[in-house]
């Protein structure tokens, strides 16, 4: 090592290339000869190398000797051909910028954890406030809901998967606590081709508040179009996720889902847990990859302007249900989502954006408790504005409507029209609290007419990560 | 064996620079980075910024067309500090480029080579919206731009070796200009040494601190935090002892409280690009110490 005459760093360089060189030599049949002078020309080019360090080095010394700036007073401008400030001088001591300043060393962790709690509190002209509000995760009663309170960790496994857990708290209408993992999911970080894959329990990619948690909805409730396709707590199930980031000039990504099609997160499939339209579940088997839920989805982005910009999606959801031995759902769904910002921006604000979804289901049901096998259609949709007009101040409103054909089983809560209109104002005193107004008026084909008004109240501690556009 | 090694061939030329022929593909978070790294990269680099100059560069929605932009990326250049905390993580989680990923020689955070002023020493968000790792408005330090050239042109060399000579010859010239420009801008601001200022957010403490300016309090009574009464009645007092001459603001900034404050105070509201906006960066610096000179030259 002496004799190439070159400092550690670049010596321990040359021994990694010679360690690496034997089995060079075997792979490509190199003669001994022709890999000399390879390593001749490597230790010439190292050479250069740490002439030009030291050069470096000498430079970096000689700036962080001189003073920090000119002694510049208001009389006494400095001399043109003063020597200029040097640009490392604020450096109190001697630094070498290859060696970065670590701050807050230690202090962040390998995880990222954060807590969301989020409270309602209102009234409803109807008191039975779940025959309204079908979410999981809406006001549930008259006066008080904790509807939930949220763990959330991230973090990168190791250079190949990063990894995610949402733990769900929340309390029913009698005060008790119920747990749900909601994800829990692993996620590859370095796949080619532009691919990625996600496996765990996770927020089926299905248009846009399906993916969403319930502190990033812009209302205090989810849309009735969702609690009607997907259930109470919308649709999630442990599985695997591909997509591919499509080779095009714009944002464009195919993602393909497969995961389990049973329980309550599956609420139009395979759902023992549930009488839907009428029927008697029966527990239906895995008798094949077929019995699985799939669910395609194409989404891609547009600039229109530098601060207009909109997303648009396809999507579609396909799995057994369990209304009988062979009966099977299709849900199809469209999203769009429209966003300007200005240049100006301060804050985030202002802005203005607009979303819709529209939902489609076909249900195949099958004979039951004395009603035809049949086919049931649903089908609905919401629309959503949000107007950011000043810093910290959104105002929205958002429309909901779901509809169906007829079935034989008359006078379904689960399919009937409803007619929904919710204005509502929120104030965020920073981005890690809001403060939520909002009304809701409900008309329903079985319900009459309902009006209801919730505050909501969400705080966040910790490092949560930032939320997709 | 050789079909394993084939295979690893294969992947190791995917894993190349895409198009590495053409130019170096770099992408800078911010406007003032992206102006930098088009001096140092010069002709052997095309070089695309995320958030517009003139918007607030903590608050940039994570489009869609940036995940696009940065999958195509041979080198991520981000300001680091958390600045953009609130926006790239998102996008860079779905933008699967394994050349700007953390660690690889396409990715180069700025702030590893500058010291950063206000690191808090305790994280306590009662404190307002305070950046865990130091204030990231370094780069109004023109001492700095050229620290992070620098950084730049040795994480360039490590993105794309054949060009290094290029880079850090473009670095060197780069520097020598800014270092060639430092006495006039000392002597523009020299009149103004020792006054006392105000700003808006904590975005000018690196540029008050090169030459010599004192700035005694922000409209903010919080980082992050929209101005009060309650703070604009304590401020404005403390303002008035203080002769305080400018109140400097960005240019996205709202006006009301600024004027409200400037008429109280007699103080000069200065308007400070805190990026270059289509400048290149030594313009973008020499614009705004003529502004500052010229709003505290002596009446």
């Amino acid at each position: 090592m002496e004799r190439l005459g070159i400092s550690r760093p670049p010596a321990m360089l040359a021994v990694v290339v010679l360690a690496a060189a034997p089995s060079m030599v075997r792979a490509q049949g190199t003669p001994v000869e022709q890999l000399r002078q390879e390593i001749e020309s490597m230790r010439k080019q190292l050479q250069q190398m740490q002439k030009k360090l030291d050069e470096q080095d000498t430079i970096i010394r000689k700036l962080s000797k001189e003073p920090a700036a000119p002694p510049a007073t208001a009389t006494a401008p400095p001399a043109p051909v003063s020597p200029p400030p040097p640009a490392v001088a604020k450096a109190p001591e001697p630094w070498s910028p290859t060696a970065p300043i670590r701050v807050l060393s230690g202090s962040r962790g390998y995880l990222n954890l954060s807590f969301d709690g989020l409270a309602d509190a209102g009234w409803s002209t109807a008191p039975d406030v779940t025959a309204l509000q079908r979410g999981d995760h809406d006001p549930l009663q008259r006066g008080f809901t904790i509807p939930n309170a949220e763990i959330f960790l991230n973090g990168a496994v190791d250079p190949y998967f990063t990894g995610a857990a949402n733990i769900v708290f929340k309390l029913d209408e009698d005060n008790e606590t119920s747990v749900e993992l909601e994800e829990m999911y692993l996620q590859t970080s370095s796949l080619p081709w532009n691919l990625q894959v996600k496996g765990g329990q996770y927020l089926t990619e299905f248009g846009r508040i399906n993916q969403q948690h319930p502190h990033a909805w812009d209302f205090v409730d989810q849309p009735l179009i969702i609690g009607r396709m997907f259930g109470p707590e919308g649709l999630r199930n442990p599985g695997a996720r591909l997509s591919w980031l499509l080779p095009l000039p714009f944002y464009s990504e195919l993602l393909g889902s497969v995961q389990n099609s049973h329980g309550g997160t599956a609420f139009p499939f395979r759902n023992a847990e549930e009488e839907l339209f009428g029927r008697t579940p029966i527990e239906r088997n895995v008798r094949g990859p077929g019995d699985l839920l799939y669910t395609p989805r194409w989404v891609s982005s547009f600039d229109l302007t530098d601060s207009q910009t909109v997303v648009a999606g396809l999507s579609g959801a396909f799995a057994p249900n369990a209304s009988g031995r062979h009966t099977y759902t299709q849900v199809y769904g469209g999203d769009v989502y429209w966003k300007w910002k200005p240049s100006w921006q301060s804050g985030g604000f202002p802005f203005v954006s607009f979303q819709t979804e529209a939902l489609g289901r076909r249900y195949e049901a099958g004979a039951s408790n004395g009603l035809p096998r049949e086919v049931l259609n649903d089908w609905g949709l919401y629309s959503q504005a949000l107007y950011g007009f000043t810093q910290r101040w959104v105002a929205g409103l958002r429309g909901d409507w779901v509809s169906g054909d007829s079935g034989a089983f008359k006078a379904d809560e689960n399919r009937a029209d409803r007619f929904r209109a919710s204005p509502n104002l929120t104030f965020y005193p920073t981005e890690f609290s809001k403060l939520r107004l909002q009304y809701n008026y409900d008309h329903g084909q079985l319900l009459g007419d309902d009006s209801s008004v919730w505050l909501q109240v969400e705080f966040l501690l910790g490092e949560h990560a930032a939320h997709k556009f | 064996m050789r079909t394993l090694l084939k295979i690893t061939l294969l992947f190791s030329l995917l894993a190349l620079p895409a198009g590495a022929a053409d130019r170096l593909k770099i992408v800078a978070t911010t406007a003032d980075l992206a102006a930098i790294a088009a001096a140092v990269g010069g002709d052997a680099a095309e070089v695309t910024a995320v958030a517009r100059a003139t918007e607030d560069p903590h608050f940039v929605d994570a489009k869609p067309s940036f995940i696009r932009l940065l999958n195509q990326a041979d080198v991520l250049i981000e300001g680091g500090a958390a600045l953009e905390a609130g926006w790239l993580p998102p996008l860079l989680d779905s933008a699967r480029n394994a050349r700007i990923a953390v660690g690889a020689p396409g990715r180069i955070v700025a702030s590893d080579a500058v010291q950063l002023k206000d690191v808090p020493p305790r994280l306590d968000r009662s404190l307002g919206d305070v950046h865990p790792y130091g204030n990231p408005h370094y780069l109004l330090d023109p001492a700095n731009g050229g620290l992070v050239a620098g950084a730049i042109a040795r994480g360039l060399c490590g993105a794309d070796g054949p060009h290094c000579d290029a880079y850090t010859a473009n670095a060197a010239r780069f520097t020598a200009a800014l270092d060639a420009k430092m006495p006039e801008w000392q002597q523009a601001l020299a009149p103004a040494r020792g006054q006392k200022i105000v700003s808006y957010h904590k975005n000018f403490d690196y540029l008050a601190e090169r030459f010599g300016l004192e700035v005694v309090g922000n409209l903010e009574p919080k980082p992050g935090i929209p101005p009060s009464p309650t703070h604009l009645a304590d401020l404005v007092p403390r303002m008035q002892a203080a002769k305080v001459r400018a109140i400097l603001i960005e240019p996205y900034r709202e006006r009301q409280t600024p004027d409200f404050v400037a008429n109280k105070t007699g103080a000069q509201i200065v308007v400070l690009p805190i990026m270059p906006d289509g400048r290149d960066y030594i313009a973008f610096i020499d614009h705004d110490v003529r502004t500052l000179a010229k709003a505290l030259a002596p009446s």
